[in-house]
């Protein structure tokens, strides 16, 4: 057993003298040559930790030592010895990769020979030795993180830290900088790697799990995942019954937890009780049940308790009236800037009821479709239709058909909840005894009563998340559209929210959504998968995954799909 | 480790920083924009736009007598170059015009104006201005009493009778003989433009590496306060002195506005103000962690009481007592006296050397508190 490189006594960390803990009494340790990772929702507090163990915050009660140095104390001595790469990678975007690498030599004190020879080492490790002079701020995500790492890395760190490196960037770029991290874990580093995804926790040899500062769990994830094993079930056929069908299942005290999975629902059942039947998902058509392979997420949700019961929610009282036209089309939709085609000749339809993502790497044009498609972008060739109405024909008829929830919410954090919602009815147009009633329908469906005097910038995340969506439905439209509704947001939050969105999908609510997180892929019917401009392949989940099937990988996962088609895309370009 | 405290690492961090700072200017248009436009924009401003000379006052003259005596102080009023008359024979044909501006000012010769003046008294005529335009109306104010004088001392030489006792006045303006404002308000806008680079450009500097999260990722190298400090001020007041170049031409070519001191003491005098502006910036970017809030901060603390205390737009000797106590406190008031000085006098240390010495001591404090303020943590 060796020494351990970071020790943690007793940690607490409040902000002001009285604020809440950040970090509340905790006690830990990371260990040299394996990758340790900091689990949890946006707001747990590992930020916080991380900084707290580069030094740059001093511990309100309890201890740090990195490295032999205490972080009160050395300072200098633990800036010496670490790498550090916090989000957004610490980067000059107006300088070029190789003035920020100069810039850290210099600061870091590699110079003379060392310097050529670890700059060589880096820029082959990073593959990046062809952008040398490109600027920062002109990398793709995935390039800033590599560059973000290499400055990090300059001084052959003992321990590396590394603030939430994978938001942002592209599948593809996640797995790189994996394997990179592999090998310096050979090589001895010690490695931190925060996260809110929860599939990442599979790859670390330890994880910390947090939550609002506090530790959930500590050890070996893949332990935590084995003891789910024969806990786990996929239920197939219930077809377009299936989320009525998981709601229902969600109801039984034997369930824990359950999500869709494109075609198939998941269920996770408390301990030692029976098998799923075929009864307890209750759909009219037949339904076969197979084991499945446990996940890091199924332990985590089951380690919190699993899903809170609630009675199944109908939300809103009118199912949508059908009409003839579909519900959303984008007919060869096209976006150029300049010499730069954004957005190429992209087409799909969504049926009714049906959700819709559309998934692909940052910078690869889904901002782009997904502006186009509300009518905040004027496409340069195409149409984009809302009910058969186009958006730039008829932008006030066709809008009012859609409610827009975008990321980060966009409430008002300083106006309380009943503000906010008047001030949104008022602004789909909502008066006197309409919106009086329409304020009243949200409130109960989503249960705000007990926050409507409360600012929006104070809520709970769970009911800033339900208050957005309450304002993007409060005038009842057929369609919706969701921009990264749930990245940062814990899985029970998440969980909560989908309830909502597949009970509004059973009324016929149409819904689009953009994500590149692939579990929540993974909620939708169809994907349409966005690469460099161009929608490279549109489907189910289970289409997707199967037509990347091969003898060498029988079971790939969403993300593997992804990865497999824009590789294939990549070729197909280049052979072009 | 070795090796982090050393000074050789200390002077390669500093010299480090400097050069990433220098790239940043140069790619930042909006440096560009805060070292060069805006102070054209400024000079531009304060040298045309603004001018304190009337030329051509529109003004009303009533006559309610004719006498020889009215007919030759209007032409005498008429003469000078700084009177737009006309003439009318009672003040109601005046009062619309004066009311709605068109006319900056009513001068009336009461009916018994000659024979006042033949009696030899006083305050023969009266002079009706708009004092809603209080500017305007001193202005009509002096230039009439001067209108006035000088006719009355044209008439005792006319009429060879010195009355006895009788004070002769002769006005010399020193150092700015036509009384051009752009002369003290070229010189003051200087000291805008050092104060918006200085403290303006610097805290927006740092509080964009907070914005931007390189800050964090600084203050996890060995870099230390002192480096950043220094590695922020060189770039900074080079951009300054730059500026100044830039508008010193521009008051000399654009502006004709003499320099009658030396450039050494001009260049000598600005680096010692460049050093509380950048001390002020440094000081505000301790506080202010996103740009907005910064920019707020440096108008409010830095660009306001320059504009309003620093004595070269509106005159600190006329405010009320706590207001020229605060004025002492703002350096842009040492550095317009020293600059108008040098401009328009000349070299002399009696009025530069305590001003200098008064903004030595400024810097010495701010940059004492900034340096006290700098935590190498982020909390």
């Amino acid at each position: 057993m060796t020494l351990p490189l970071v020790s943690i006594e007793g940690l607490s960390k409040r902000f002001g003298k009285q604020g809440p803990a950040a970090i509340h009494a905790l006690t830990t340790e990371v260990r040299a040559g394996q990758v340790t990772g900091l689990v949890g929702p946006d707001g747990a507090g590992k930020t916080t930790l991380m900084r707290l163990m580069a030094a740059l915050l001093e511990p309100s009660e309890g201890r740090i030592e990195v490295c032999g140095h205490d972080t009160r104390t050395d300072a200098i001595a633990i800036h010496d010895t670490i790498g550090y790469m916090p989000q957004r990678f610490g980067l000059y975007e107006d300088l070029t990769v190789i003035e920020n690498l100069t810039l850290y030599a210099d600061l870091r004190g590699v110079v003379g020979s060392a310097r050529k020879e670890t700059f060589e080492r880096l820029l082959a490790f990073t593959d990046l030795a062809r952008f040398t002079d490109r600027l920062a701020g002109a990398l793709s995500g995935g390039m800033k993180q590599k560059l973000g790492l290499a400055c990090a890395m300059l001084r052959s760190p003992q321990l590396l830290l590394l603030d939430e490196p994978s938001v942002g960037v592209d599948p593809i770029s996640r797995r790189e900088l994996w394997r990179m991290v592999y090998q310096l874990v050979e090589q001895g580093v010690g490695v931190v790697w925060s996260t809110a995804y929860l599939d990442e926790a599979e790859n670390c040899a330890e994880v910390i799990v947090m939550s609002e500062g506090r530790v959930l769990y500590q050890g070996d994830p893949k332990s935590l995942t084995a003891g789910m094993a024969g806990r786990v079930y996929q239920a197939r056929g219930a077809g377009a019954e299936r989320r009525e069908a998981l709601a229902r299942a969600l109801t039984r005290p034997d369930i824990v937890d359950g999500v869709m999975q494109g075609e198939a629902i998941r269920l996770v059942m408390a301990e030692g009780v029976q098998p799923p039947t075929p009864e307890a998902v209750g759909a009219s058509t037949p339904v076969a049940i197979a084991q499945a392979a446990p996940r890091f997420e199924d332990a985590f949700v089951a380690m919190l308790g699993g899903q809170p019961k609630r009675t199944s929610w109908t939300g809103g009282r009118r199912a949508v009236e059908p009409s003839g036209a579909a519900p959303v089309e984008a007919k060869a939709l096209t976006r150029r800037f300049g010499a730069f085609t954004a957005a190429d000749a992209i087409t799909f339809t969504i049926r009714r009821g049906e959700i819709f993502g559309l998934l692909g790497p940052n910078g690869a044009g889904k901002s782009t479709t997904f502006k186009m498609m509300c009518g905040l972008l004027r496409p340069t060739e195409g149409t984009a239709l809302v009910d058969g109405l186009d958006l730039y024909k008829a932008p006030a008829a066709a809008r009012a058909r859609l409610g827009y929830m975008a990321q980060k919410f966009s409430l008002y954090g300083d106006l309380s909840v009943q503000q906010n919602l008047e001030f949104f009815a008022g602004a789909y147009g909502l008066a006197g005894a309409r919106r009086r009633e329409a304020v009243g329908r949200v409130i109960e469906a989503f249960d705000l009563k007990l926050y409507l005097e409360e600012n929006a910038g104070g809520l709970p995340l769970g009911f800033k998340q339900r208050l957005a969506l309450s304002c993007a439905i409060m005038h009842e439209p057929p369609v919706l559209f969701l921009d990264e509704p749930t990245s940062g947001v814990d899985p029970l939050t998440r969980r909560e929210f989908w309830a909502y969105i597949n009970a509004m999908v059973g009324r016929g609510v149409t819904v689009m959504v953009t994500t590149h997180f692939m579990d929540e892929a993974e909620y939708c019917d169809r994907v349409a998968l966005i690469y460099r401009g161009r929608s490279i392949a549109v489907g189910t989940p289970e289409t997707l995954q199967d037509s990347v099937r091969t003898p060498e990988s029988p079971n790939p996962t969403l993300e593997d799909a992804f990865i497999a088609l824009v590789e294939a895309s990549d070729r197909e370009r280049r052979a072009a | 480790m070795s090796g982090a405290r050393t000074s050789e690492g200390r002077w390669r961090r500093i010299r480090a920083l400097i050069i990433k700072e220098t790239l940043q200017v140069a790619r930042d248009p909006s440096s560009f924009v805060v070292a060069f436009v805006l102070p054209a924009l400024l000079l531009f401003l304060f040298g045309f736009g603004i001018s304190f000379d009337a030329t051509r006052l529109k003004i009303g003259l009533v006559i309610e007598e004719t006498t020889p005596a009215a007919r030759d102080f209007l032409s005498s009023l008429a003469n000078t170059p700084y009177f737009d008359v006309h003439q009318a024979w009672d003040r109601r044909a005046f009062v619309d015009d004066l009311a709605a501006g068109r006319l900056n000012g009513v001068i009336v010769l009461a009916g018994d104006f000659a024979d006042r003046l033949a009696r030899g008294d006083t305050a023969g005529i009266q002079v009706i201005t708009d004092g809603s335009d209080p500017n305007t109306a001193g202005l009509v104010e002096g230039y009439v009493q001067g209108a006035w004088a000088s006719w009355l001392a044209q008439r005792a030489v006319g009429a060879d009778v010195t009355a006895p006792g009788q004070i002769d006045i002769q006005s010399r303006f020193w150092f700015n003989p036509e009384l051009e404002s752009a002369r003290f308000l070229v010189p003051g806008s200087i000291s805008l433009i050092q104060m918006m680079i200085g403290s303006l450009l610097t805290a927006l500097v740092v509080s964009r590496e907070w914005e931007r999260g390189t800050m964090e990722a600084l203050l996890a190298t060995p870099v230390g306060v002192f480096e950043f400090i220094v590695g922020k001020l060189v770039p900074n007041f080079v951009l300054g002195m730059f500026a100044m170049g830039v508008s010193v031409l521009a008051s000399l070519f654009v502006f004709n506005i003499p320099l009658r001191g030396s450039i050494t003491a001009l260049a000598l005098f600005t680096a010692v103000f460049l050093g509380v502006a950048l001390s002020l910036g440094l000081l505000i970017s301790t506080v202010a962690r996103t740009q907005f809030i910064a920019s707020q901060i440096a108008m409010l603390v830095a660009f306001l009481p320059g504009l309003y205390f620093s004595g070269f737009l509106f005159e600190v000797a006329s405010m009320p007592a706590p207001l020229r106590l605060f004025a002492r406190i703002v350096p842009a008031g040492y550095y317009v006296r020293g600059l108008q000085t040098i401009f328009l006098a000349g070299d002399i240390w009696a009025v530069i050397l305590p001003a200098s010495g008064v903004l030595l001591l400024m810097s010495a404090f701010l940059f004492a508190l900034t340096v006290w303020n700098t935590r190498q943590r982020l909390d």
